[in-house]
């Protein structure tokens, strides 16, 4: 394990040289992905986690990014203020003192509460995984975590965002998206995607304006959870920008740094 | 009898025969129970016939001479050697006549049979004549018999009461009490001895085998259970316990082998990125670009700790067996396309050509996530490896199914592996050979890629390719498919 790992990803992913990174306003987060990933609105977030560190660090990293947080120390007052509140989005650890995370979710389901819930272990096989995620879960996260892709993921499920799942055409800008058609055109010019491109394609512009990260994409347009040694979604992600950037002058696919990618139109 | 009694010294002896011991107790009494109520009742219908024709001859006496007659026949007859019971008592229960000295109050109250045998004095059986006082003293008392009779109320309010005494079925009974104790005697000392040779010898055994486990766990980690080679369940136990001591002694070393490994291999970059650390703040003319950078790198490399430790653990968890999630169909040729699809960017980003031959409708029961962790591993290796290779460089995955096996072949055209013993070691954990150390990895995908064939009841093969490396999985196919 040496450094040419990271070289290759640096290389493999088209991130910008460090060297070249906006240094300007350093924060917690990393300035450019905040920045970016800042504008999406204001989302009012629970934290349910036991220890009190994580949940400062998480307080204020979503308050970096925009977000108002209410933290709960355990499940069982965790649970009265989920109940009692409207949340945008809800963020529950599996372990917790009084009332375990995902009875915490399995009650307030049963109560009628569809607020997301994205879950929180230390555990993280496959398995783990399933159990959480059908106990009502709609997303789930390993600990140790990065919280650039806690943040991508929160602000994926918030659920003012999922309105976009019924609409057929999406657009971004000059580029369009017919998903009844599968076809593809920016600046009316049509681009021919393979099937893969072109879920992908999809999947960034139902998210356009968010950041998706890198498993968050092996998870959802190619449906594995499993961890590639190599960034090969990289390799896929920049194919597609060489389809959909060549020949215009505006990048649209962009890629923040240290998170993911994001779909926008300037 | 020869050959069941070595068979039930193979078993647990000692509880089988107190067990026998107390079932054949149990039908003994029974059967003796059984055996001498019969005969008591058998003999208590023969004395009330003889009693019933006692009553005749005195009730034809008495039709003849009344009274009178009836008095001489009964003291006439209550004379006689071995005679009957008689008794002539008035209205009141007086004794007028008769062999009986005294009786216990209240049997010649009711009439007809008597309910239940009753005791009564004869005379002849005591110096004193006087039955009320002699009722009242213990030496009396001791010569009372027992007897049944039949009692009857004259016309003129006399009572006469013909019986037998019991003497005969009262011994007949004390002979089957006395057989009845001594067989139970015998069978309890027959019990007590087999009990005494078969369990101490079971018992003996069972403290060879306490000692041989104390030495083990006192440290003696390379001891084993005695196995005496009777191939009795001893033996069999003794067996299986050794084989569970070897497997925990295996499972120990690798435990140990891990720790070393992890403390090894998770050290170095552990001190890199201290190193890291260190020298940034040390930097007497740092700028803030340097603390970015030197930051980025600490999390790139504390990524790459996480992915590494994650890795370990998930080979552990394979290891043990566990699996929360119950093994599904996994339709592998859709996971096969699916690998090959995910890496075809990356080999053709790298110049390496990706052949595939892949048949249709190839299922396996297992974990679609850890099949496609496993052969992405392999893939990964395979596009890194030919990559250096310096012809074209190439890459080949083959699925294909052979009656009930499958077989997952990847082969690269790289520098490959000549070592046969290399090739054995590189599906161990942490191993990576010296010319690979350049390339990025943690060293532990084939060994997750291993373990994971493994928890499938498969296996991985690595075979010379030449040039280059063949890695050949092979797995049951599911049943029925």
């Amino acid at each position: 394990m040496d450094l040419s790992v990271f070289s290759f990803r640096f290389r493999g992913s088209g991130f910008p040289s460090p060297a070249a990174a906006n240094i300007q306003r350093p924060t917690l987060l990393d300035s450019a992905a905040s920045e970016k990933i800042a504008y999406n609105g204001r989302m009012k977030i629970l934290v349910i986690e036991d220890d009190r560190e994580a949940a400062d660090y998480l307080e204020r990293a979503f308050g970096e990014a925009g977000h108002t947080v209410h933290v709960a120390g355990d499940g069982e007052t965790g649970f009265l203020i989920a109940d009692s509140g409207e949340y945008d989005v809800m963020v529950i650890d599996r372990m917790l003192p009084r009332r375990d995370g995902l009875s915490v979710i399995a009650g307030l389901r049963s109560r009628g509460n569809t607020t997301p819930v994205l879950i929180l272990s230390a555990l993280g096989e496959v398995d783990d995984r399933v159990t959480g995620l059908r106990a009502g879960g709609d997303d789930y996260l390993t600990k140790p975590y990065a919280f650039n892709e806690l943040l991508a993921r929160v602000e994926v499920l918030n659920r003012r965002g999922s309105a976009r799942e019924a609409e057929t055409v999406y657009r971004a800008g000059d580029l369009e998206l017919d998903r009844l058609s599968h076809s593809v055109k920016r600046a009316g010019r049509e681009i021919t995607l393979q099937p893969r491109e072109f879920r992908l394609l999809e999947y960034l512009m139902r998210h356009a304006g968010q950041v998706v990260t890198r498993t968050m994409l092996l998870e959802n347009v190619w449906d594995y959870h499993f961890d590639p040694q190599t960034n090969v979604i990289d390799v896929h992600v920049s194919r597609l920008r060489g389809k959909i950037e060549k020949g215009f002058d505006k990048p649209i696919l962009h890629t923040i740094r240290g998170a993911g990618y994001m779909l926008r139109a300037n | 009898m020869a050959l069941r009694l070595p068979a039930i010294m193979r078993t647990t002896a000692a509880r089988l025969s107190a067990l026998y011991l107390v079932l054949f107790m149990i039908c003994a009494v029974a059967l003796v129970f059984y055996i001498s109520g019969f005969s008591e009742r058998m003999l208590i219908a023969q004395t009330q016939e003889t009693v019933n024709e006692e009553v005749q001859g005195l009730a034809g006496a008495y039709q003849r001479g009344g009274i009178p007659l009836l008095v001489r026949f009964v003291s006439q007859r209550a004379r006689q050697p071995g005679a009957n019971l008689y008794l002539l008592a008035d209205p009141n229960g007086g004794i007028l006549s008769g062999n009986v000295a005294s009786i216990e109050p209240g049997v010649i109250e009711t009439e007809g049979w008597t309910a239940r045998p009753f005791s009564y004095e004869r005379f002849g059986d005591s110096s004193e004549r006087s039955g009320e006082e002699g009722a009242a003293q213990p030496a009396v008392s001791e010569k009372r018999h027992a007897a049944i009779a039949l009692v009857i109320r004259l016309p003129n309010r006399m009572i006469l009461l013909v019986g037998r005494d019991l003497g005969e079925p009262e011994r007949f009974r004390s002979v089957i009490q006395r057989s009845l104790m001594l067989a139970l005697g015998m069978m309890a000392f027959g019990g007590l001895l087999i009990w005494y040779f078969v369990g101490r010898r079971a018992l003996k055994r069972i403290d060879k085998v306490s000692e041989a486990s104390q030495r083990i766990m006192d440290g003696d980690l390379a001891g084993r259970l005695p196995v005496s080679g009777a191939g009795d369940e001893f033996d069999r136990l003794s067996e299986n316990l050794n084989t569970m001591l070897g497997r925990i002694g295996k499972l120990n070393e690798g435990l140990k082998q891990v720790s070393d490994n992890i403390a090894h291999d998770l050290k170095t970059p552990l001190t890199r990125l201290r190193n890291r650390a260190e020298a940034t703040l040390a930097k007497a003319d740092a700028e803030a670009v340097d603390y970015r950078e030197a930051l980025e790198g600490t999390i790139a490399e504390s990524d790459q700790l996480i992915r590494t430790f994650n890795a370990i653990l998930m080979i552990s968890r394979l290891e043990a067996g566990y699996s929360a999630e119950p093994l599904a169909k996994v339709d592998l040729t859709a996971v096969v396309r699916d690998v090959i699809e995910l890496y075809d960017a990356v080999a053709e980003e790298r110049g390496v050509q990706l052949e595939s031959q892949i048949s249709d409708g190839v299922y396996v029961e297992g974990n679609r996530e850890l099949l496609a962790q496993a052969l992405s591993n392999v893939v990964d290796n395979a596009i890194k490896y030919s990559a250096g290779s310096v012809d074209a460089p190439k890459a080949r995955i083959s699925l294909r199914r052979d009656g009930d096996r499958i077989s997952l072949e990847v082969a690269d055209n790289g520098v490959g592996i000549p070592d046969e013993s290399d090739r054995a070691r590189v599906t161990e954990r942490f191993v990576r050979l010296e010319q690979s150390r350049s390339q990025p990895g943690s060293g532990l995908g084939l060994s997750l890629a291993t373990a994971i064939m493994k928890f499938h009841s498969g296996r991985i093969e690595l075979k010379p390719a030449d040039p280059g490396l063949l890695v050949l999985m092979n797995l049951p196919a599911m049943k029925g498919v």
